[in-house]
């Protein structure tokens, strides 16, 4: 099993640390992974990605230029990512900020309004949580209650009044995910 | 110790540490700054020095000076801040002092730009300051590989008195990957400096630490002194890894993150058919020559792959010879091969020399 996965977005949307999540969440399952952001100077007010790989086999590239899946928080992000996720793949794209709609029918394209439901939720921070809940209910890679325990281990424990909130968009993402899955597959008249 | 999602440069930085690094001078430059922060925080609080340098080239003769009072020192940077470091480099070398400088490279000439390269290999190999001189290379292609390598940089720098390079590149200084560091080793005791060192020369006779050498026939004997250390280290120190060479007719010979690249490019291409493997050199200095001369005795051509215009190129040229083809492909600037055209390099090489290829890869990554 190999899984490879972006996330991409603005800046301060909290791709990078949902990527990093993914990431911890895997090693604590006992499989391979490897994080890979992009770094330098258009993370400023600009783009950020990530590229995670997950493995049960040493990992060699941590770059891939058709990932299985992708979470595409803004505009430029869809744009960019649509055309490369593999047929099959999936694209979870956030419908807040995107008012442009999936183009691809050879994929499995999840719309998630996850800014309002991260405000619904209490917390405009938790955006990144309800998308990353969205995508484990669509991938098979790990599950939202294993990406669950993996938060409560690394966020810091100054954070930790904020468990509650990160496991309730996660599991909402999922929740989201797989009415928009079953949506996706009933014929529309 | 556990297994931790660790990022490269933070990974490297713990690892000098725990090696036994007593001081740390360097001056900020991405993509290796994480390093200089970790050993921010991390040096004073174990009592021991880090110093933020004005320049590169301060920090190189900061790194010197340590090294010469026999204190266990390191510096890091990237491209340019390295090539500012190549005049204290050579005065090491000239002086036979023991360090350790990791660089991890970015896109260049020049300032360039930050993103990951392997375009200072003939820098850090065949020289880069000047003299007739040598440093041991280390080539990590993973994060467990970057502190693994930082901690042996330090050991055979203190066997041999030499620099040790450690030559990274920006995707493995900012990547995270689940890797162990090793056990705190005690510190070193007060009075364990080396025989040679500048460490107060009180109730024996005094040591010298210098380059200089007015006359040429003493020059010369250096030289040759020099000239000997390095054979024992070409003949103790080389290191490489062969991957699913033993029925293979191609070989690709690619060094840190190019290496793993062209993993998941041989994985693709096995899954095809292609009887294809995988030539790591891991010491590029000393150059697995032997190993790889055998190999070009065994195979029908070799591919090298590098993150940058054929730099490796030329050593691998000069080993094989004319025992078989040697093609290239490398991407440069700052830009990474993507498995998929190293695959369509190596298809086109399998074609050539007539292999049966399956139409119809499956899609197979590792």
């Amino acid at each position: 099993m190999t899984f490879d996965l972006i996330i991409a977005g603005f800046g301060g949307q909290g791709v990078l640390f949902a990527g990093q999540l993914l990431a911890h969440a895997a090693l604590d399952a006992g499989l391979e992974t490897t994080w890979y952001p992009s770094y330098g100077p258009e993370m400023r007010g600009g783009t950020a990605n990530c590229t995670v790989v997950i493995s049960d086999a040493p990992i060699g590239s941590p770059i891939t230029e058709r990932p299985q899946a992708a979470i595409v928080m803004n505009l430029p992000s869809l744009v960019r990512y649509e055309p490369l996720v593999r047929p099959g793949g999936v694209l979870v794209v956030n419908t807040s900020l995107i008012d442009r709609a999936v183009e691809r029918v050879d994929i499995d394209a999840i719309a998630i309004p996850a800014d309002d439901v991260a405000a619904e939720l209490g917390n405009p921070k938790l955006t990144n949580m309800v998308l990353l809940g969205a995508l484990l209910a669509r991938t098979s890679a790990l599950t939202t209650a294993q990406v669950g325990a993996t938060l409560e281990r690394v966020l810091p424990a100054r954070h930790h009044h904020l468990l509650g909130a990160n496991h309730a968009a996660l599991a909402r993402g999922a929740e989201l995910a797989t009415e928009a899955a079953a949506r996706n597959a009933t014929p529309t008249a | 110790m556990a297994r931790e999602l660790l990022k490269g440069n933070v990974a490297f930085a713990e690892a000098a540490i725990r090696a036994g690094c007593e001081a740390y001078f360097g001056y900020p430059i991405t993509p290796q700054t994480e390093a200089l922060e970790h050993m921010a925080v991390r040096m004073p609080e174990l009592g021991r020095t880090f110093v933020q340098a004005e320049s590169e080239v301060a920090a190189i003769n900061m790194v010197y000076g340590a090294a010469a009072a026999g204190v266990r020192t390191m510096t890091s940077s990237s491209s340019p801040g390295v090539s500012l470091m190549m005049e204290g480099l050579s005065y090491m070398a000239g002086s036979e002092v023991p360090a350790v400088v990791v660089d991890v490279m970015r896109g260049g000439p020049g300032l360039g730009n930050i993103a990951p390269a392997q375009s200072d290999y003939t820098q850090m190999v065949k020289g880069g300051g000047h003299g007739d001189y040598r440093q041991i290379v280390l080539a990590p292609a993973s994060v467990q590989e970057l502190i693994d390598h930082t901690v042996l940089a330090f050991d055979l720098a203190d066997r041999y008195r030499i620099v040790s390079v450690v030559l990274a590149d920006g995707s493995l200084g900012q990547m995270m990957e689940g890797a162990e560091l090793p056990a705190m080793r005690p510190p070193r005791a007060a009075d364990a400096s080396p025989a040679w060192a500048l460490s107060g020369a009180k109730e024996r006779d005094t040591n010298l630490i210098s380059s200089i050498h007015l006359d040429p026939d003493e020059e010369e004997r250096f030289n040759h002194h020099l000239q000997a250390k390095y054979a024992a280290i070409e003949a103790a120190e080389i290191r490489h890894e062969e991957h699913l060479l033993d029925d293979a007719s191609i070989a690709v010979v690619a060094f840190g993150t190019a290496a793993r690249l062209v993993k998941t490019a041989i994985a693709g291409e096995r899954a095809a058919g292609v009887a294809v493997g995988l030539f790591r050199p891991i010491t590029l200095w000393p150059f697995p020559t032997d190993a790889l001369r055998d190999l070009s005795e065994r195979v029908e051509a070799i591919l090298v792959v590098e993150m940058n215009m054929g730099q490796m190129l030329e050593d691998v040229q000069r080993v094989v010879a004319e025992r078989c083809p040697v093609g290239f492909f490398g991407r440069t600037g700052g830009v990474m091969p993507m498995p998929e055209e190293i695959a369509a390099r190596i298809r086109a090489l399998a074609t050539q020399l007539g292999a049966a290829v399956s139409d119809a890869p499956e899609e197979v990554r590792t």
